[in-house]
């Protein structure tokens, strides 16, 4: 009980330094302007795609081994709407842009 | 100290609106004496307001469904009337209030009677269906209610204090930015939507955990009553589109309130962008609207026919894919944004594509009548209503899904048709249905059955006449949200279709009379053994109103019509050898008082209050706090309680009450008993 309480504990400070680093980088490149154009978009949305990856596997224990494969599969279903989502809007909003040049 | 809120915000600029508002506050006043005069207080704060229990919070999501649809009624016979008279000249609204009549009435209609009455259905039945004794978060469901009852809320006080937004139900910008639109109707509309999508997105996962988690043994995925699985299909569609709705709405009031410019005219913004966020949420919410309703209609047919569910994995499947397919259409409600062809075409197709797995329902409902014993019990005529009605907007959609002929039809009265057509027979006669099915079990008697089927015949003629004159009017190029007109030639389609809005009010009227009806003879149409419609899933097996713990021992699933199958097995009404301890979640006060510290901090919001809004805002993180502190949250009905409650309940079922099941004994083949005759 002890030892796996302490470890929970190790891997939630692990996961909230990664996302106070994770945090830390796009705010320093943006306020610092040590990045411009393009291609502190991309290093932005890197970074908050990770931290998400972060949040799962640090706080809530998510794991290809040990979890059950019905959540991996609601994980998945949420990836595929988060892509859909994400993706038409991408699609839409830059198809607009050229037409609209 | 009251920022923007003075004594000018006193509806004194129509006597129409100063009818309404009194029309609330009268209202308000009523119920409030009622109340009073009843000495029902102590009663309605502890027995319903603070609990937690499934059934009642169901049971007052329903009613707020009620009491809005009444409201959001009014608007529908005012426009109509409006529109009946305004030939080349005024009517009786001016413009403006015209505006807030058609932005109020597609708010309320979709947030705060759809959505209610849904939800409200789901929390009653979806437990008992899937033999759990509660939901899984009690307490969260509560909060959600209480958010939902706040947005409604300020619905209503828009009439009061101030006006609503002028924008539509959609409030595109730039004109609901604040340059055109600078008053505080569209931070009433925007206040109430995040409000109640906050409570909607926690219903969704609420329902998600429930489902998945609470299941009794051997109810598997597929054996599941197809309610439950379309409320599991759309607790998911709510989980993914309503934040959606949130974030666009967030960035909307940053816009109007902190000068953000995400959606302006000018200085980077994009208002396309809005529209595109708005309908990721939008389109999903049509079918979160639609799936439930579908789910009723597969249990009606399935029980008034007498027969199983035809093609139930289909059924299964095809829910599953519109939930999907849902997210892959919403540009279909602005092809006119100028989009280039092939992104019209990808979301057209689309669109069509999502009519199929639709049309496999309707066959699927269709075969389950064939050759069944049908009661054309009022649930069922709703249902036999819907299929016929549906179809025809059915096709008006797919029709719309060709982008060419959207250009031609789009913001026309043949759009406004069209959804109406979806809705009205898609959803709200789903909802009658599920009224009329499930009102036994959450009060213990049955509605009267000839004011249903009135009720049901002037909603279906009235729906009628209301709305098809509207797809001819779209033919002959009415735009919608017109306040006056000048073409002669569309007036007579105008006054029948506010003729179908005074049908439809007879038909509302005549639910009123049905529930008054039916309470008061409720004595002679009780429901002593809790199946009065010889039911099939597991929900009939409770008694009717349940216990507060549905199931006293959590029954053993072995068949899709889980209950009906007891029920042949002869297992049904059997008393267990031995009771058990049940644990149940406590009533909160902390759910109401979030809801009013929810209404608060919107209203302070509205008016630029802001140290009423902090205040709320940090009086809400207390009550939270306290809430995760409390580790007392259930109590026990001790074993002995139990066993006193189903007993009581065990001795008034007389083999008399009971279903004569012979007739769904399986014969020749299919009863594996050997066939006579010669080998």
């Amino acid at each position: 009980m002890n030892h796996s309480s302490e470890r929970a504990a190790s891997t939630y400070l692990t996961g909230f330094v990664l996302a106070v680093i994770l945090t830390a980088i796009p705010f320093a490149l943006v306020w610092g302007g040590l990045l411009t154009g393009p291609a502190v978009y991309a290093v932005i949305a890197v970074a908050a795609v990770i931290q998400v990856l972060v949040h799962l596997i640090f706080f809530l224990h998510l794991d290809l081994k040990s979890t059950p494969g019905e959540n991996l599969f609601f994980l998945g279903f949420a990836a595929v709407l988060i892509f859909i989502m994400v993706g038409g809007s991408l699609w839409i909003m830059i198809d607009l842009h050229h037409r609209m040049m | 100290m009251l920022g923007r809120l003075t004594f000018d915000a006193i509806p004194l600029y129509s006597w129409v609106a100063m009818g309404g508002a009194a029309v609330t506050v009268g209202g308000g006043l009523a119920v409030f004496l009622l109340i009073t005069y009843l000495r029902a207080w102590k009663v309605l704060w502890t027995d319903w307001l603070t609990s937690v229990d499934h059934k009642k919070i169901g049971i007052m999501y329903v009613v707020l469904a009620l009491v809005m649809l009444a409201r959001g009624f009014v608007d529908a016979l005012m426009m109509r009337a409006q529109q009946a008279i305004a030939l080349n000249n005024d009517g009786y609204l001016p413009a403006e209030h015209f505006e807030q009549i058609f932005s109020s009435h597609g708010t309320i209609m979709i947030f705060f009677v759809a959505m209610p009455f849904l939800t409200g259905l789901i929390n009653i039945i979806v437990p008992q269906q899937i033999g759990a004794r509660d939901v899984a978060f009690p307490f969260l469901n509560s909060v959600s209610l209480f958010l939902t009852a706040a947005g409604a809320g300020l619905v209503l006080i828009s009439l009061v204090i101030g006006k609503f937004s002028t924008a539509g139900w959609t409030g595109y910008p730039p004109y609901s930015g604040i340059d055109y639109n600078p008053g505080v109707g569209v931070d009433y509309w925007l206040w109430a939507l995040i409000v109640s999508g906050v409570g909607s997105t926690m219903t969704g996962i609420n329902f998600i955990v429930t489902i998945v988690k609470n299941r009794c043994p051997g109810m598997t995925y597929m054996r599941m009553p197809l309610f439950t699985w379309t409320a599991l299909c759309i607790s998911v569609l709510i989980a993914f589109a309503f934040p959606a709705l949130t974030v666009v709405a967030a960035q909307l009031v940053l816009d109007r309130t902190l000068g953000f410019h995400f959606f302006t005219n000018g200085d980077g913004g994009n208002m396309m962008m809005f529209a595109n966020l708005l309908w990721i949420w939008g389109h999903p919410e049509v079918y979160i609207l639609i799936l439930p309703a579908f789910g009723i209609f597969s249990e009606v047919v399935a029980t008034f026919s007498r027969k199983r569910l035809f093609g139930y994995k289909s059924l299964v499947y095809a829910t599953a894919c519109i939930a999907i397919l849902s997210f892959t259409v919403w540009l279909h409600h602005f092809f006119t944004m100028g989009s280039s062809a092939n992104v019209n075409a990808v979301f057209g197709i689309a669109t069509m594509i999502i009519a199929v797995p639709t049309g496999v329902k309707i066959f699927d409902w269709m075969f389950t009548m064939y050759r069944g014993r049908i009661e054309f019990h009022p649930s069922m005529v709703f249902t036999i209503g819907f299929m016929v009605t549906f179809v025809i907007g059915g096709v008006t959609g797919v029709l719309l899904a060709l982008p060419p002929a959207d250009y031609l039809m789009h913001n026309s009265t043949f759009l406004v048709a069209h959804f109406h057509n979806m809705l009205i027979p898609g959803a709200l006669f789903g909802y009658f249905a599920g009224l009329n099915y499930w009102f036994p079990k959450a009060f213990g008697f049955k509605l009267d059955a000839k004011w249903g089927i009135r009720s049901f015949w002037f909603w279906i003629v009235g729906f009628y006449l209301a709305f098809m004159p509207l797809y001819v009017l779209g033919f002959m190029g009415m735009s919608r949200r017109m306040e006056h007109y000048a073409d002669p030639t569309w007036q007579p389609y105008l006054i029948v279709a506010a003729l179908g809005a005074v049908c439809i009010l007879c038909g509302i009227i005549c639910i009123a009379v049905q529930l008054y009806v039916s309470a008061r003879n409720w004595g002679s149409a009780r429901d002593t053994t809790g199946d009065p419609w010889n039911g099939r899933t597991l929900e009939w097996a409770t008694s009717s109103p349940p216990a507060p713990y549905n199931f006293a021992i959590l029954p053993e699933v072995r068949d899709l019509d889980a209950f009906h199958d007891m029920k042949i097995k002869g297992t049904a009404y059997q008393a267990p050898t031995s009771y058990e301890d049940i644990v149940m979640p406590k009533s909160s006060g902390l759910g109401p008082v979030l809801g009013a510290l929810g209404f608060a901090l919107g209203f302070a919001m509205v008016w630029y209050i802001w140290w009423l809004a902090a205040l709320c805002l940090v009086l809400a993180l207390v009550c939270i706090g306290i809430r995760a502190c409390d580790d007392d949250t259930e109590y026990v009905i001790p074993a002995s309680e139990v066993a006193a409650i189903e007993n009581v309940r065990l001795a008034q079922i007389t083999p008399a009450d009971m279903h004569d099941m012979r007739d769904f004994l399986p014969r020749g083949a299919a009863s594996g008993a050997a066939l006579p005759g010669r080998a």
